[in-house]
């Protein structure tokens, strides 16, 4: 018994010590660990013009212009975090998610006019998963404009049209309304 | 006190069987148990499986972005949560096998490592084929696919580790020490959405909150992952009986071949001692 007992005792302290060794390093080298910086981050310490970064946040509703540059297709928009803005200039074809209101990755450099200059643009998709009915209904009903940002509160979709909250995605999104005015 | 007894080890031999099948008196009772219960496993792990492939490839609604690419998810979502409970049950063995000396924990971890690795490469590969079109990336270097990464590693370290021994004990004292440091992936993995900023989207299903997806995606989703892991648990059950089959068949010819080899020696002992009578 005792000699299980100190074994464990030994695998439990093993155990301790790598995992608060593996705490301290990931949160040492948090900086790089991390895959993007945001733009407020970059507002508070901007990164050296000519280094290359990747910027990460939503592009603002609005802010999309498409261009054509040399007879490549090109684009003008803002990243934000809500709190920070960067502009942001790309010259290829974006993925097929990007639109206003979504996540995006930048790879790519500050300019000296202070934009940014992307290289490589990613799309960001967000957690929520949702049939095109369910996201009509929701722009229908005024509950949710893509281009702002994240949908409502899962809760208030995810059983829409199944019969749980009405008859159809329209009869959950009267319901919708009337649990929204009911909860606001 | 006599001699023999003296010096006769302090375990009793159970009745009915050589010194070297005790070891496996335990796992004499897990081949009966794992026997009855492996066809309640494995067949409602295929059904349940097929169900949810079925309805989700085919049936469940596309999403309203990402179209039908984001059927995926029904063998992505379940090989990713395998990969880490896979993990996560490897390292519950080689903690039974290292502080309580089980043996069929070792027989456990041998088997459940090849299968784990199996699960996170398909989780590797189904989200690379998942990225290209949805991202615009097959792989990026974030938290999330790194630290998966290092679990497939890590479950390759050990195929390797345990496998790398002439004695089979020593390689499973090795492999449950790797697999045991190794654990501390699993919440790196876990929250690596949550501790740093990455390409890869936070978690749909949450303990706290409603899952942020539509109910007839979730439904074929959670047919598929306990089908999965139903499946998961029926391939590492009857990969262990296996292995204690064979463990015990090279008992068994062992203690033979020595028995031979004992009789043999007996009868020229006794022969020679009727020449010099």
């Amino acid at each position: 018994m005792t000699r299980k007992r100190r074994r464990l005792v030994l695998v439990l302290a093993c155990g301790a010590g790598i995992g608060s060794a593996a705490a301290l390093a990931l949160s040492a080298f948090s900086d790089s660990v991390a895959f993007f910086v945001s733009p407020s981050e970059i507002a508070a310490k901007a990164p050296p013009p000519g280094r290359s970064f990747r910027l990460g946040g939503l592009v603002a509703q609005g802010s999309l212009t498409r261009l054509l540059d040399g007879g490549r297709p090109a684009a003008t928009f803002r990243v934000t975090d809500g709190r920070a803005t960067v502009t942001v200039h790309y010259v290829g074809i974006l993925p097929d998610l990007f639109r206003e209101g979504q996540g995006v990755v930048a790879l790519g450099e500050i300019a000296p006019d202070g934009s940014f200059r992307a290289e490589d643009v990613l799309a960001k998709h967000d957690e929520a998963y949702m049939p095109k009915e369910v996201a009509d209904a929701l722009k229908k009903s005024g509950h949710w404009n893509p281009a702002a940002g994240p949908p409502p509160p899962a809760s208030t979709w995810n059983t829409l049209g199944t019969g749980a909250t009405g008859t159809g995605a329209t009869g959950g999104a009267a319901s919708l309304a009337n649990s929204a005015k009911a909860g606001g | 006190m006599d001699a023999s007894t003296a010096f006769a080890p302090p375990v009793k031999p159970p009745s009915g069987g050589g010194r070297n099948l005790h070891r496996f008196a335990n796992p004499g009772r897990f081949l009966r148990l794992s026997g009855r219960v492996l066809p309640f496993v494995a067949l409602p792990g295929l059904v349940l499986t097929l169900a949810g492939l079925v309805w989700g490839l085919l049936f469940a609604p596309a999403d309203w972005q990402q179209g039908d690419a984001v059927r995926i998810m029904y063998v992505h979502v379940p090989a990713a949560w395998l990969a880490s409970a896979g993990y996560a049950a490897l390292a519950a063995c080689s903690l039974s096998s290292l502080v309580w000396r089980h043996p069929l924990a070792d027989l456990a971890a041998l088997e459940i490592g090849p299968v784990g690795a199996g699960a996170t490469a398909l989780c590797l590969a189904t989200g690379s084929l998942w990225g290209k079109p949805m991202w615009g990336a097959w792989w990026v270097w974030d938290a999330r696919l790194t630290s998966v990464l290092v679990l497939f590693f890590l479950y390759l370290g050990h195929i390797a580790l345990t496998r790398a021994f002439d004695d089979p004990a020593r390689g499973a004292r090795a492999g449950a020490i790797l697999a045991l440091v190794g654990a501390v992936d699993l919440p790196i993995i876990k929250f690596s959405v949550d501790w740093w900023n990455t390409l890869h989207q936070p978690a749909t299903i949450t303990l706290t909150g409603a899952p942020t997806m539509y109910l007839g995606m979730l439904w074929p989703l959670f047919l598929s992952a306990l089908g999965m892991t139903l499946g998961f648990v029926a391939i590492v059950l009857a990969r262990t009986r296996a292995a204690v089959m064979e463990r015990r068949l090279r008992t068994l010819l062992a203690t033979r071949a020595r028995q031979e080899a004992g009789q043999e020696a007996g009868q020229e002992a006794g022969q020679e001692a009727g020449g010099i009578a």
